[in-house]
Order: C-alpha cells, then structure tokens, then sequence
C-alpha cells in the first residue's frame, strides 16, 4: 500500500509535467490546427534558461521559494520571447502555405534549436542548482511526501487554473476561442488573430518553461537533446486526451505519466516508452478525437 | 617577367618541399573519443593523457628522428559518429596507429573498421570483452569486465559483508551488461542472494519508480554498472527515498563530474578502478606531478592515466618496430611485456587483453580514498 501510494506520487508528478507540455501543443493546435513540433525545443532551452538565470544570480546559494519565483518568471519571459520569434519568424510567414509546409517547417526549427544549444551550451549534461530545498513535509500511510513533489504538483495546478480562468473566463480567452472554432470569421468580427495567435504562443511557451523548471528540480540533470523524447510524450499526452482539448491535455498528461511509472514498477522499463505509443495506437483507433476532442466533419 | 617566373618556382619548389617533409617527419597516431555528449569526461580526461605521452616524447626528440602528430576526431559520444570519424581517420587522415574509445560499445563499433583496413587500435579503457575479440589488430591496456564484476562481488562479499545484492543496470549497453552479469554469477557462487536485478533505459533521468522497487527488496548492497552521470543521479533520488543499501559500481563512475552529479548521495560509495592516487609508485607520483603542473591542478582520474599508458605503449611498439608501418606496430604491440605503466604492469596476453589488478576506492568528494587492491 504504501508502495502503491509512492508509485503513485511519482506518476501524478510525471503526469502533471507531461500535462503542461502537451497544453503547448493542444493549445498551438487548437488555434492553428498545426502541431507544433518546436514546441519540445522551448522546453529545452527553458531548462537553459533557468540554468543560467540561477547560475548568474548566484540563487542556488538560497534556496526557497523567492528563487523559485525569479527563476520562474525570468524564465517564462524568456521562453515567452522565443515563442513569440519562432512564430513571428518561422510560422506567420507560411500561414497561407499549405499545413504540411509549416509542418515540415517547425520540424526544421526543432532541429535547428537542438543543435544551436549543443553549439551554445555545450552537449555534456549539466547539474541543475538546487532551487527547493528537499525536505519530508508529511507522511501519508507510511510514504513520504516531498517538498518537490508538492511543488511541482502545486506550480502545475496553479498553472492550469490560471490558464482555464484565462481562456473561459477573460476577453483574451473569448478571442482565442472563437479563432479557434474559426478564425476568417472570428477576424471579420474584428479579431485580431494575429495577436490572439501571439498570445497563445505567449502562454503555451511559458507553460514549457514551467514544465522545463520542475523537470530541473526533481531530476536535476539538463542536456540540449532532453526535449525529444518528453516532447513526444506530450504529443501522446495531447492526442490521447484529444487534441484541442486543454482538459483533454491534463487528463491525457496524468494517465500517461501514471501508467509509465506503474509499467516499470510492475513489467520492466523497457516496455515504458512502447506502453506511451501503444496507448496512442489504441486511442486512434477506438476514439479517433481523444477522450475530450470532438468529432468535426470536414466540410467542403 | 622573369622575376615573376623565378619567384613562382621558388614558392612551387617550397610548396613541394613542405608538403613532402610534412608527410616524412611525423607519425600520425589517430585518437577517436567523446569530447563532447553524455559522458564527455571521459574522452576529455583521455585526450588529456594522450597529449601529455607524446608531448612528452616529442620533447624527447620523437621515435626514430619523427615527431609524432596527434589526429584527435571527437565522436560526441555517439554511436553512429564513431564509424564516421574512424573511418576518416583512417582512409584521409593516413593514421598508423588508433587510440580509443573509452566506451566499450563505441569500440565494438570502431574496432571492425580497424581491423579491416588493418590498422592496430589499442583501447585505453574499454572493458567490455568482445572489443579485443574483433580482430588481431585489436588491444586494450585496462583488465576486463568479468575481472571487474568478479572485484566488486568479491569485495561485497569479503569487505562489506553483504549476503543480498540488488542490481540496477543499463539496458542494452555493452559495459553494463558484461559487468552485471559477471557480478551476479560470482555474487551468487560465493553465497550472496540477488534480491533484485532491474534495469533503466539510456537517456533515463526519473529512477524513482525502479529505486522503490529496489528499496522493497531491501538489498545491502546496490550495484549499479552504468557511467558517472546516471550514478551521480541514481545516488542522489536513492537518497532521498532513503535508500540506505550501500552502492557499488566499476570505472565508468570515475569522473570529475561524479560527485557534482551526485552531491553527498554520492560520497561513501565504492567503485573499482585502474589506479589510485594514493599509490606510492614512483611512477604514478611522477605522473600525478606533471599531470597537475599542466592541467592547472586536476587531479587525473583513471582514464587519463589509461590514455597516457595507451599512448606510452603504442609509442613503444614504434620505436621497437623496424619501419613505421602498421602491421609492424602491431606485431610489436603483441610483445608488450612487463610495461611500467601508471596503472601497473602492464602485459599483453594472447587475446590481446592487459593483465593486471584492480583497486577498490572509496568517493569523498573529488577525492578517491584507497581501499584495497584485488589480483586476477
């Protein structure tokens, strides 16, 4: 049982950071109806970001929640700013071009940001500092509960409440919907959908940054080619809850992140990431929208 | 115009020249490793103690008047780059000899190549058996993994007293594998029970949900043959899900990044290494002293110390060798004998392994303490 229960910890926290990187994606989809493949690449440099943001500012010499907080915002900026260019330079200029042009363009920018990091960086992995001090804040049945666990559990509902009170509840996040369900029309209303576009990749950029920080808190090791594999988890993530979907994303986030850690605990680890691509299979196949996406005709 | 015409005979005449004194006064040696990636500590301490032999002996005059020319190709770690640089090596570069790979799966890699075009390649480190298996052409200056795997059982055994292990490896990789299997075996032959053998995936960094499993089982002692990044963290989330068995691993923990990586999770761990530097050999104190004087004070691990004797032996093999040609320099590689090298006396047997012993150490920081020494 208690076993059981730290199995559990571990998934949810797994869960909930592939949860914030797939909302990059369905959020990018939601609006353009592209994947974003760069997205992964954000996420990367994010976790450079906050690296250098806590190595020149010297914070890991303090520990706690006020370093966390610089690091965070400077890095959401940060992130926020290479959206922002990643979609003003390599995305609005093909936004006539057919789908599989910007496709094929943002797979080039994902590449083009690994190796510029390995350039920049260095490929060796670095040690991320010590942003939360680690400490047993409480014991349930026996298995204790971290201080990173409860962070990073925290900082991501924190995140998507503030990210559902933006979309369902603010001005900004009427526009984005109504871009979303269609954007010639949403433009003749007087929307402006390049700056709803922005916005979204404002916002989707920012939660990679989030998800990057709390990566290098619980595993502490960061290398330019992290963003891969945990990119393409987020994608299942997106697909699996329905792509488009930002409850669809959480959801799809927590059931993968929890199942991985009970395949490793129960089969072996090397049934991990083809337990990640069969679930997808599965979905495509049963539910071809995801659990929470809906089933849209193509109209001609 | 004429002057034109004389000038230009001149500069023909010394391009000719240099070109051809250029290819006559060196002996080009070839060195493949990962200077960058993963586990770039380990092509970087090597190199450095490549450099540092034929500095040294160039300093001395050279081999047979020659200076000998270092080609350093950085394959960052990667599998598929290693044949790309071996290759270049040895088809434009015109190396006579090969030094590398640290990581036995990049030298299985390398060492066909070599082999093909006939071209000797010693190993400074890799310990994987089947590297030297590959072809005559191939050799390595370190013991193998079963000797290692057979030292960290023994010492587990004897020294920690320990009666239940748990192993934690690397899945599908060469090293890994070769030294786990062999400790399981010896482990068990000498009465120990394996509680638990699991394994992580490469590129892994979240070992949480393996670590819980292991902490069921309950082990005293963990053995965790992967390299010193994936160590350095596996220490660290042991840690913190108090993980109390002691951990074990073999050289690939040696770096300077282990504890960095590991923090104090690390510390108090045990790993079995190629040398030590507390040893009183007069050999390894001169080494460690120059090592330091040119690399500002770091103190070199065991792969640069391996580096230095590869580096030493093929260097040897040369000036032994009646002409700079390859296939003598492997004849004369073969006879190494009773080799003074930093890491002991180094010996080639008929399967073109070096016989020799390992150390224990302990990790107290950037330190390495001596614990104790263990012969084949």
């Amino acid at each position: 049982m208690e076993e059981l229960l730290q199995h559990l910890i571990n998934g949810l926290s797994l869960g909930s950071i592939y949860a914030l990187i797939a909302l990059g994606y369905t959020m990018v989809y939601g609006i353009l109806q592209m994947i974003n493949f760069a997205h992964s690449e954000v996420y990367m440099m994010g976790a450079f970001f906050a690296y250098y943001t806590a190595k020149y500012l010297n914070l890991s010499s303090s520990p706690g929640f006020g370093s966390l907080a610089i690091v965070l915002v400077v890095t959401m900026v940060l992130c926020s700013l290479l959206g922002l260019a990643i979609e003003k330079f390599a995305y609005r200029p093909l936004r006539k071009a057919p789908k599989l042009n910007v496709l094929i363009t943002a797979i080039g920018v994902s590449l083009f940001l690994q190796y510029f990091a390995q350039l920049v960086f260095g490929a060796d992995p670095k040690v991320f500092p010590t942003l939360i001090e680690e400490q047993t804040l409480f014991t349930i049945a026996g298995a204790p509960i971290k201080s990173f666990d409860v962070t990073i559990l925290v900082v991501s509902l924190v995140s998507m409440g503030v990210l559902h009170f933006l979309v369902y509840h603010t001005k900004l996040g009427k526009a984005m919907r109504a871009v979303s369900h269609n954007a010639s029309v949403a433009s003749i209303l007087g929307i402006n959908v390049s700056r709803v576009i922005a916005y979204t990749f404002i916002i989707g950029s920012s939660l990679a940054g989030i998800g990057a920080i709390l990566v290098g808190i619980k595993y502490q090791k960061i290398e330019p080619m992290m963003g891969t594999m945990i990119g393409l988890k987020a994608f299942v993530a997106a697909v699996l809850g329905g792509i488009g979907s930002i409850a669809g994303a959480v959801t799809g986030g927590l059931i993968l992140g929890i199942s991985e850690i009970l395949v490793v605990v129960y089969g072996s680890s090397q049934y991990r990431d083809a337990l990640a691509f069969l679930i997808l299979i599965f979905i495509l196949l049963v539910k071809p929208a995801g659990m929470f996406g809906k089933n849209r005709i193509e109209k001609v | 115009m004429k002057k034109f015409m004389i000038i230009n005979l001149i500069m023909a005449a010394t391009f000719i020249f240099s070109s051809c004194t250029k290819k006559e006064d060196v002996i080009l040696i070839g060195e493949y490793g990962s200077l960058t990636g993963d586990d770039a500590t380990f092509g970087i301490s090597t190199n450095k103690g490549i450099k540092m032999a034929f500095d040294e002996i160039n300093a001395k005059g050279g081999i047979k008047g020659k200076k000998i020319k270092l080609v350093t190709e950085d394959n960052q770690g990667k599998n598929e780059e290693t044949a790309k640089v071996v290759n270049r090596l040895i088809t434009q570069e015109k190396i006579v000899a090969l030094i590398g790979e640290v990581a036995s799966s990049r030298s299985l890699i390398a060492a066909p190549i070599a082999q093909k075009h006939g071209i000797p390649m010693v190993s400074p480190s890799s310990t994987n058996p089947e590297v030297t298996q590959k072809g005559d052409n191939i050799f390595r200056v370190c013991f193998i993994d079963p000797f290692q795997g057979l030292v960290m059982a023994k010492f587990a055994i004897e020294n920690l007293k320990a009666k239940k292990a748990a192993i934690f490896r690397k899945n599908g990789d060469a090293y890994s594998e070769g030294l786990a299997n062999v400790f399981v075996a010896e482990f068990k032959k000498m009465g120990g029970e394996i509680v638990k053998d699991i394994q992580y995936q490469p590129k892994d960094i979240d070992f949480n949900a393996q670590l819980a499993e292991i902490k069921a089982k309950k082990p005293e002692v963990i053995f965790i043959p992967g390299y010193y990044s994936d160590a350095g963290n596996i220490a660290k989330q042991a840690k913190k899900i108090d993980l109390k068995a002691i951990l074990l691993g073999g050289d690939g923990w040696d770096s300077p990044k282990l504890h960095e990586i590991g923090g104090d999770a690390i510390n108090g761990q045990y790993f079995s290494n190629h040398y030590t530097t507390e040893s009183t050999d007069p050999v390894v104190v001169e080494f460690i002293k120059k090592f330091k004087a040119r690399y500002n004070d770091e103190v070199p691990d065991g792969l640069a110390a391996l580096g230095y004797d590869a580096a030493k032996i093929v260097a040897e093999a040369i000036e032994r060798a009646a002409e700079v040609k390859p296939n003598l320099i492997r004849d004369e590689i073969a006879k190494t004998k009773d080799f003074a090298g930093v890491t002991g006396k180094i010996s080639m047997n008929a399967e073109r392994n070096a016989v020799k012993s390992a150390v224990v150490v302990q990790v107290d920081g950037e330190k390495r303490k001596y614990v104790t020494t263990i012969s084949p």
